[in-house]
């Protein structure tokens, strides 16, 4: 699969759900939930972001709530990847199903905010363009590359279940 | 080598004798939850058209409106009309609306069975685990696969056993054995695992309180919570004439990626301030801190047993006058119990402003939200920056007796100060 280039956006550890999608706007539609995407920890994300950027967290990100619309309004946002210590269980597998792509990498606290990174999400590998380090993330496993190369779950679906 | 009660499960709905930790697997589905804000509604309606528009088994799906009931504007009146529909046009029979929180209703309804897996659209799915039904929580578009297949992709979990010895003291409840719990191993300490709870504290806990405990496993970060099944599920089960199911139980033998060992004896009231559910402390080292509403009710702290506390210790008690009392209980059947047993007439005297059961205060939807710079101790599962409402106001998390003691004297109190009166 492609790889990715943005630049970096950096964010702290435990960066739950409620902070990415706040639950006020989850009665409205996904382009005004994904308007207010990270709002509860920086209120000019959505204004900062570009296409492909990427999104550089520590710790657990995406605790709390199951909803779907935390990496989806991440995703509309703009962001083309994220990069963190680790995630949280179902943000993680949401971010997989809908097609944003999601690395677990020792080394975040190296990447600064603005950083030019590109993601070679086969590999793993992440080069930090700005400071010409190179660092190593996890490599998705086969079945979410699988799901992922499909675009996500519901491109996934589709080869068994669309319409032939 | 043994396996634990969660690989026990995993295995009989992967169809495989035994399973390890770390294996991928595709495990069938016992039960599917979805509920009105994160169902049907998101991704799952437009998509199932195009992908056969056929559900694997409607008598496994289960739906309930509770979020957003009852609608407090016409846009959440509309998803509920929308969910309802939705329900009707896919022979969903199962669909329930105000009665209360799902986690609740998929309790009373017989739901939560000993040795099945169920997956559901809120990340509280993992309650049932009180009653050794392996719930997690998923995302639309993955409920999605499960409605077409009846199937999901698990990593199966490792488990961490947490023993509970001795008993807990006056005063003291299973929200402040969870509070302490994630205060032990952190917001992330359990993510992607199991937390299997055992031990004579547990044993002696009401089903009520087990569920306060598995509740809030995911605020762990885990992908559910077991408690052993006992009698006091079997003759619950048998009451409400529900499946028993098959139990399973963790071998001698079993493999625990962590043990952590308790006395409840040594346990005090716990609180956990803003804002993030590990920053607990024990609550007489919060003692003071004022509070502007206080709110019993949800699926974690609003079950019978929860009101049947915070009424002995708000009887013969007000409410301060600078503080706003919500209670909504659990499931329109716990506020008939209430009503019926005269908890509802004690908390109402001590001037309870008495809700419907409902989601809505809990994460800032309707009925209850904070102002900003507002205040709140909450029996509930969130304290998230936003979670009640304005991103400036604090909530703090604690048993629904503290609550109660907050209530009354409109800061942070330690609910043991009124038990010794009585």
């Amino acid at each position: 699969m492609k790889t990715i280039s943005g630049k970096a956006l950096k964010y702290g550890d435990n960066i739950n759900t409620d902070l990415i999608s706040p639950p006020q706007y989850l009665e409205k539609s996904l382009e005004v939930i994904a308007q207010h995407a990270m709002e509860g920890i920086d209120e000019d994300f959505t204004r900062k972001v570009r296409p492909g950027d990427i999104l550089v967290a520590g710790k657990n990100f995406g605790p709390g709530s199951s909803r779907e619309t935390a990496p989806i309004a991440l995703k509309m946002a703009g962001v083309g990847a994220i990069v963190a210590k680790f995630f949280a269980r179902i943000f993680y597998r949401n971010a997989i199903n809908i097609g944003l792509p999601v690395l677990e990498c020792p080394d975040v606290d190296k990447i600064r905010d603005g950083d030019e990174l590109t993601v070679n999400l086969q590999t793993g590998e992440i080069i930090n363009k700005t400071t010409n380090e190179v660092y190593h993330a996890t490599p998705l496993a086969a079945p979410v590359m699988d799901i992922l190369n499909a675009g996500g779950l519901i491109g996934y679906l589709e080869k068994t279940y669309g319409q032939k | 080598m043994g396996m634990t009660m969660a690989e026990k499960i995993i295995a009989r709905a992967a169809g495989k004798a035994s399973v390890k930790p770390g294996e991928f697997v595709w495990a069938k589905v016992d039960t599917a939850m979805m509920d009105d804000l994160l169902g049907p509604r998101v991704v799952i309606a437009d998509e199932i058209k195009r992908l056969g528009n056929k559900i694997w088994d409607p008598d496994k799906v289960v739906i309930i409106s509770d979020h957003y009931s009852p609608a407090a504007n016409i846009t959440q009146a509309e998803i509920l009309k929308f969910t309802r529909n939705w329900a009707k046009e896919y022979g969903i029979g199962k669909y329930y609306e105000g009665l209360g929180p799902c986690h609740q209703i998929l309790a009373e309804k017989g739901f939560d069975i000993p040795g099945t897996l169920m997956v559901g659209t809120d990340s509280h799915t993992c309650t049932a685990g009180a009653f050794g039904c392996f719930g997690t929580g998923i995302g639309s578009t993955e409920m999605l696969g499960v409605l077409l297949s009846g199937e999901i992709w698990l990593r199966v979990p490792e488990t961490m056993l947490f023993k509970w010895k001795g008993q807990l003291r006056p005063g003291v409840y299973a929200k402040d054995i969870i509070l302490r719990t994630i205060k032990e191993i952190g917001q992330e300490g359990a993510t992607y695992k199991v937390m299997e709870f055992a031990g004579e504290a547990i044993e002696a806990l009401s089903l009520d309180e087990r569920m306060a405990i598995t509740n809030m496993v995911v605020e762990a970060g885990a992908k559910t919570g077991l408690i052993a099944p006992d009698e006091k599920v079997f003759d619950y089960l048998q009451a409400i004439g529900a499946d028993k199911g098959t139990p399973v139980y963790s071998d001698e033998d079993a493999v625990y990626s962590e043990v952590y060992e308790f006395d409840a004896s040594q346990l005090v009231p716990q609180v956990a301030l803003p804002h993030e559910v590990d920053n607990v402390v024990d609550i007489t080292e919060a003692a003071g801190e004022q509070i502007d509403q206080a709110y019993l009710g949800s699926c974690t702290g609003g079950r019978y047993s929860d009101l049947e506390e915070a009424a002995k210790i708000l009887k013969g008690h007000k409410v301060h006058p600078d503080v706003r009392f919500l209670v909504s209980p659990a499931s329109r059947s716990i506020y008939h119990k209430a009503l019926r047993n005269g908890i509802i007439e004690i908390l109402s005297d001590a001037g309870a402003m008495v809700l419907a059961p409902s989601c809505g205060a809990c994460l800032g939807l309707h009925s209850g939200i904070l102002a900003g710079g507002e205040r709140a101790i909450s029996s509930t599962n969130r304290n998230f920056v936003g979670r009640m409402g304005h991103k400036t106001a604090e909530i703090f998390l604690a048993s629904p007796a503290a609550v109660a003691a907050a209530a009354i004297t409109g800061k942070i109190t330690d609910p043991r100060e009124f038990l010794q009166e009585g």
